[in-house]
């Protein structure tokens, strides 16, 4: 296992230069003089001004050695300064940017992904004729649906006829006038107590799973649930930096609902059909039969001998599931006018400002690189068919 | 063959004979034979609803893309008014709007409702006179069904229009990349070793990249044409998940005895792989087509809806003009600019994806009812 890990990780790290490679030359090079017509083709900036610009900036030397340097430099941390709010570097705004991102797409990973396989397998297990083809329809059409347009409608139903969410952006600067944290702070803390709660509500099922009594893998299930829950409220409530921080965490988390709503309802319907359709395939097994047979409960048939199984090919899907979301999200954020790292590649791009643009699509990369390893590994402890050996 | 269910098994008495009476013509019995399969697997199509439905749908945007051909050929529209680019209503409707009050911006001394109205409003206009103001986003009437857009053109026109730059750009995209998959994962499945290596670990790293984020980068580098963008979507694809899947298929059939018979009667790589492997591909390679089709046309949308496409008339373009012109939540008033196109691109790629999945029955016998 270490050895696969690592042996992914070398990969990973490889597959990273060649993404960066090509994104650096296709962005650099390509728009030609773009740069220095954004930076330099000013009339009123002399020429003088423009040669110390360009000096400064690196971009009068050879196409390679400026490579050469932005490799070093990235590696150092260092991905150059955004053109467009000037002095300000790239890693800045990156670093204001990934939290937010991240939470946005970890609750609605989390959010889709637990809801299409609940939903998925319950749909498999109630099989009926009726009704079949109207879940399919609208699972197929929400999982088709045209994003912008989507969120469109929500936001139009909830925010601007119910007037009961907010309209976009992620917090309310007049409840943050005087605010004794950066929004960062706070969503940094949000992120790391919500991904506490989270792994302990893994944990609890993982190990329920494993369990042999039912009664006993009800309760870690349900537990682990508790617990969760349980730590959520004692961080915001009862520690002193929770409760200092609680309104504010609760203005972000009430302008999170309606994106993370969006984007749970389009992908859902995608994880719920492949759950149903993997789900279908293996209640013909015989293994099913068998244990129908032993009369065992038919909970215990579903959860235990099918959706077990059925669970593969749905976190197989994940890997693919990864980019999904990021791109979700980029569209989501865009719409929303969330300030992550989709809507800042967006704004880049549309005003080729290349150095944030550069740096905002490889951590975009980086995202779906680490996203693609976690799956795997996770899939290689669920499956032990393809749990990988020593030589292998 | 396993995957033949016990219905379709039996001989067709009809089509032996037509085989029987010209066997020296090999590409009777060929077409015969296709015949024969397309006829098997439209019974299996037919019985799944899911699919005509489907097919129904995308029959219904074919024929809305025709129309407009009709329409102008005719004269029932005259390009002036109908053209989705040019066209323009010179004789919009008019809401006659009485004056009530005159309000001065108290900072800037400026009238605003002049100049909320592009100062259409004439200075001359006293309290309690009445005049007529043109509506451009004007709603639907006889004239224009689904109403005319902020620049005075009609919306049915451009859905219309807007309708054959999809499945223009989402049949070229699905071609391309079948065309690129199967080639490549038959090449992959059949010389294995290096060759399979370095195309199924692009195929990984093409796999992992976001697609709309690097459109949206390559489309800030170069100015996209619809075809642009159809070809690099049949690239990505193409290069990335559909190979993969398409070589696990050649995998399977490669392994098939009539593989080595080619073989050892003398075939050549090229021959194997273009004669033997690839039709055997093809019914999935198909399936992966419609998935395609409903992938190009949903990043057609988005990059045209966040303003990075370079194209005339399209479904996320009339979004994003209702966008940029400030009518995107108001749904309530001006329905006509957002609706129609959100529902077309959902629908239209809902049709393709819905017509996958009833094919799904056709390539992957498991999948039927027995």
């Amino acid at each position: 296992m270490i050895r696969y890990v690592t042996r992914r990780l070398i990969q990973m790290v490889f597959l990273f230069l060649v993404f960066l490679t090509v994104t650096w030359f296709l962005l650099y090079i390509l728009p030609g003089d773009s740069v220095a017509l954004k930076y330099a083709g000013n009339p009123n900036i002399p020429p003088q001004a423009r040669e110390v610009a360009m000096e400064r900036l690196g971009l009068d030397k050879p196409v390679l050695i400026q490579f050469r340097d932005y490799m070093f430099n990235f590696f150092q941390g260092d991905l150059g300064v955004s053109f467009n709010q000037y002095p300000r570097p790239v890693v800045d705004i990156i670093a204001e940017r990934l939290p937010r991102t991240l939470v946005l797409f970890l609750a609605a990973l989390v959010t889709y992904y637990w809801a299409g396989f609940v939903a998925g397998k319950y749909l498999a297990w109630r099989r009926g004729n009726r009704g079949e083809m109207l879940i399919t329809v609208s699972g197929v059409g929400l999982y088709s649906m045209f994003l912008p347009f989507f969120a469109l409608m929500l936001i139009w139903l909830f925010s601007v006829q119910l007037g009961l969410l907010p309209l976009s952006k992620f917090l309310d600067p007049e409840q943050w006038r005087d605010a004794p944290f950066m929004a960062n702070q706070v969503f940094m803390r949000l992120f790391w107590v919500t991904l506490a709660g989270g792994i302990a509500m893994f944990g609890a099922s993982f190990f329920a799973l494993r369990t042999r009594s039912r009664r006993l893998e009800r309760g870690l299930k349900w537990g682990g649930f508790v617990l969760a829950a349980v730590w959520i409220l004692f961080y915001w409530w009862g520690t002193e930096s929770g409760q200092a921080m609680r309104v504010y965490a609760g203005d972000i988390g009430f302008h999170m609902i309606l994106p993370v709503l969006t984007l749970t309802l389009i992908a859902f319907a995608g994880v719920m059909l492949l759950t149903r359709s993997s789900m279908l395939e293996t209640l013909r097994e015989d293994y099913i039969l068998t244990a129908r047979a032993k009369g065992l409960p038919e909970g215990m048939v579903r959860d235990r001998h099918a959706a077990r199984t059925a669970l593969l090919p749905v976190v197989t899907s994940l890997v693919l599931a990864v980019a999904t979301v990021i791109d979700g999200g980029v569209i989501t954020e865009a719409v929303f006018s969330w300030p992550g790292m989709g809507e800042i590649l967006i704004s880049s791009v549309l005003s080729e400002d290349i150095p944030v643009a550069v740096g905002a699509f490889s951590f975009i990369g980086i995202m779906a690189l680490v996203g693609h390893f976690v799956v795997d590994v996770l899939y290689g402890l669920l499956d032990p068919r393809i749990r990988v050996t020593e030589h292998g | 063959m396993t995957n033949i269910p016990p219905e379709t098994r039996t001989e067709d008495p009809m089509v032996s004979e037509e085989i029987s009476r010209d066997v020296d013509s090999w590409w009777k019995i060929r077409l015969a034979l296709t015949r024969r399969s397309f006829r098997d697997n439209w019974k299996i199509f037919r019985r799944n609803k899911i699919g005509v439905l489907g097919l129904v749908i995308i029959a219904f945007w074919g024929i809305m893309a025709v129309m407009p051909t009709i329409f102008f050929a005719t004269g029932f529209w005259s390009p002036a008014v109908y053209d989705p680019v040019t066209g323009l209503e010179l004789d919009p409707p008019t809401r006659t709007m009485t004056m009530v009050e005159r309000i001065t911006d108290p900072n800037t001394e400026i009238d605003q409702r002049a100049v909320l109205l592009d100062g259409r409003i004439p200075d001359t206009l006293r309290v309690g006179d009445t005049f007529e103001l043109p509506l451009q986003p004007a709603p639907p009437d006889g004239r224009h069904w689904l109403g005319t857009d902020p620049l005075g053109r009609d919306i049915l026109s451009q859905l219309m229009h807007g309708a054959r730059a999809s499945f223009f750009l989402g049949i070229l995209a699905a071609v391309v990349t079948v065309v690129i998959a199967t080639t490549i994962g038959s090449m992959a499945a059949y010389f294995g070793g290096i060759v399979d290596a370095a195309l199924m670990r692009l195929a990984d790293l093409l796999i992992m990249i976001p697609g709309v984020a690097i459109l949206i980068v390559i489309g800030a580098v170069f100015t996209f044409q619809l075809w642009h963008l159809a070809v690099v979507i049949g690239i990505l694809s193409g290069f990335g998940g559909t190979a993969i899947v398409l070589k696990s298929q050649a995998l399977a059939v490669k392994v098939k005895p009539f593989i080595d018979a080619a073989r050892v009667a003398g075939g050549s790589a090229r021959h194997i792989i273009f004669y033997h492997l690839i039709p055997n591909v093809m019914p999935l390679s198909v399936l992966y087509m419609m998935f395609t089709v409903t992938a190009a046309i949903q990043s057609e949308a988005i990059l045209s809806f966040l303003g990075i496409l370079n194209t005339d008339t399209s479904w996320g373009l009339m979004m994003n003009l209702a966008r940029t012109q400030g009518y995107l939540l108001q749904v309530a008033d001006f329905w006509w600019l957002t609706i129609p196109p959100g529902l077309a691109v959902t629908v239209l790629s809902a049709a393709f994806f819905l017509v996958g999945r009833g094919m799904d029955e056709i390539v992957n016998p498991r999948l039927r009812r027995r």
